[in-house]
């Protein structure tokens, strides 16, 4: 038997991002192996989403380094990056489908624009994915008349038309009923086991993630914070997974936005 | 004091911010348009809803203009007994200004605002950040179809707009006031020149379909993505547009028509 490389899919070393002049990302260290599920969670505004900005080579990091399947992504060049996202599939928030295209032709857009397989082969392939998430009935509809689960569910159809190696999802759960919920989780599950993907969902949907990943990485103040298993996060006795976990508006995550003190502003100096 | 200085500032290197970003767009539009003339189904697409759909509003403002200048034109001429040069003047003034600008003028507020709203929403629901993640360039998919489909469909329409309106003078002039009918055709045929006339009109247009295209494209490619942020998009569309169509006339008809004759 060939001897197995530690197969690690994504790695970022000491990765600093901000926004103007709003840092986000204060040095992130991880690593992500082939096939894992791992979720990023935090507070809002925490940098989750920018992190997936930074693997998809959307935003570019001031330092640190960013490798995806042995691709060093802040330096690619536009058609390398592409190369690259070819295998790597984005589930969106509020799923971002094509309002101008039905669900079939949302589906059949990754196909139609990066494959030259004929209709016919298209169609057969929509209808399996849209069968997998349970949606094939559901062909001929326009994005605004579908529930917000539906919706998301085409989004998942999409994202993995193209089989992708990596998948990455932005709060797959904001706002979905608890059964949506259950259902996109157990496709995530599902999926990624079939195809073999390496997962990264950023969430807050603690009780899902915890159901779902192998990993849960724990964002706070730009950095990781922890890099836990699920089990552990139940029984951690940590401030911060403790407040998170159990819902406090006060804690290590101030209820209130910095300013200056209360009597000061309201009396005046 | 120095607050307004910098305030002053501020608001002009702002400025000369975003025309340096509409200028590195444009670039960046020019550079993916091969890729996107390929695509004839998208431009299809796009000249349906840009061109097409604007037929009825051009074909409709153009006869009403023709008409219009024809009771002023006729009511000028017949001072100087010259009523049966009622078609030149109406066919030149068309030709040469009114078809290009007003078309464009119209196009700006009927297809070019509908074109900012529709990228701005795209932006604002992430549907240019999922093409962009399946590896499909925004730039080639969405913004050079439009573009291309503003700069074709603009001389197709002012020359509609001009023919419509030629049709309205003939019905006020020739059927309602009585000039003599062939008069009113042989003294335009006479007077109108293709390479002069005509093609300057053409090329007006042209112009203006690039302007429009790009500004259009531009402010909803950059809109910021709230609902007030695609108001104000679709606004300065209409207004920078229409602007640049009036400056950029200036400017082409100085250079197409000073010095002749």
């Amino acid at each position: 038997m060939a001897s197995r490389e530690p197969s690690s899919m994504i790695t970022m070393k000491g990765v600093r991002f901000s926004y103007a002049d709003r840092p986000v990302l204060n040095g992130i260290d991880l690593t992500i192996a082939k096939g894992e599920i791992v979720a990023v969670m935090g507070g809002s505004g925490g940098g989750k989403t920018t992190l997936l900005g930074l693997i998809a080579g959307r935003l570019k990091p001031q330092s640190g380094s960013v490798i995806v399947d042995g691709l060093d992504v802040p330096h690619l060049k536009k058609s390398e990056l592409y190369g690259l996202r070819r295998r790597i599939g984005m589930l969106f928030q509020f799923g971002a489908l094509f309002t101008d295209l039905n669900v079939f032709d949302n589906v059949a857009f990754p196909y139609r624009e990066q494959t030259d397989l004929p209709e016919a082969m298209i169609r057969t392939l929509v209808l399996m994915k849209l069968e997998a998430v349970g949606l094939r009935g559901a062909h001929d509809l326009m994005p605004a008349e579908l529930s917000g689960g539906m919706a998301r569910r085409v989004a998942l159809a999409r994202a993995v038309a193209l089989d992708p190696s990596v998948m990455l999802y932005d709060e797959p759960f904001t706002g979905l009923d608890p059964i949506s919920v259950g259902i996109i989780g157990r496709l995530i599950k599902r999926l990624n086991r079939a195809l073999g993907m390496t997962s990264i969902i950023v969430t807050h949907d603690l009780n899902e993630t915890l159901r779902l990943a192998d990993r849960v990485i724990v964002l706070s103040a730009g950095q990781v914070h922890r890099d836990m298993n699920p089990e552990d996060i139940r029984a951690t006795d940590d401030p911060f997974i403790r407040q998170f976990a159990d819902g406090l508006p006060d804690g290590p995550v101030p209820f209130h936005y910095p300013s200056i003190d209360y009597v000061t502003e309201v009396m005046g100096p | 004091m120095m607050a307004s200085i910098e305030a002053l500032g501020r608001f002009f290197t702002s400025r000369l911010e975003r025309l340096g970003l509409a200028a590195r767009f444009s670039g960046a539009v020019f550079l993916v348009l091969w890729v996107s003339i390929r695509r004839a189904t998208l431009i299809i697409r796009e000249l349906y809803f840009s061109g097409v759909r604007s037929l009825s509003i051009i074909a409709v403002s153009g006869l009403f203009v023709g008409m219009v200048l024809a009771v002023q034109g006729y009511e000028v001429l017949q001072r100087y007994g010259s009523s049966e040069s009622l078609g030149v003047i109406v066919a030149l003034s068309l030709v040469r200004e009114l078809g290009p600008v007003v078309t464009a003028l119209l196009f700006a507020g009927r297809a070019s605002s509908a074109v900012t709203a529709e990228i701005a929403l795209m932006r604002a629901t992430e549907q240019l950040a999922a093409m962009d993640m399946m590896a499909v360039d925004p730039l080639s998919r969405v913004v050079a179809p439009r573009f291309l489909a503003a700069v074709l469909s603009m001389p197709l329409l002012a020359a509609i707009f001009t023919s419509a309106g030629i049709c309205g003078a003939w019905i006020i002039g020739v059927k309602l006031i009585g000039i003599d009918d062939g008069a009113f055709w042989s003294q335009m045929q006479a007077n109108v020149d293709v390479r002069i006339d005509v093609l300057n009109g053409l090329l007006k247009s042209i112009v203006f379909g690039t302007a429009v295209g790009l500004i259009s494209v531009f402010e909803g490619y950059f809109a910021v993505p709230t609902s007030e942020g695609i108001a104000s998009a679709t606004t300065r569309t209409v207004v920078i547009s229409s602007l640049s169509v009036l400056l950029l006339d200036l400017v082409l008809t100085v250079m197409m028509f000073r010095g002749l004759s």
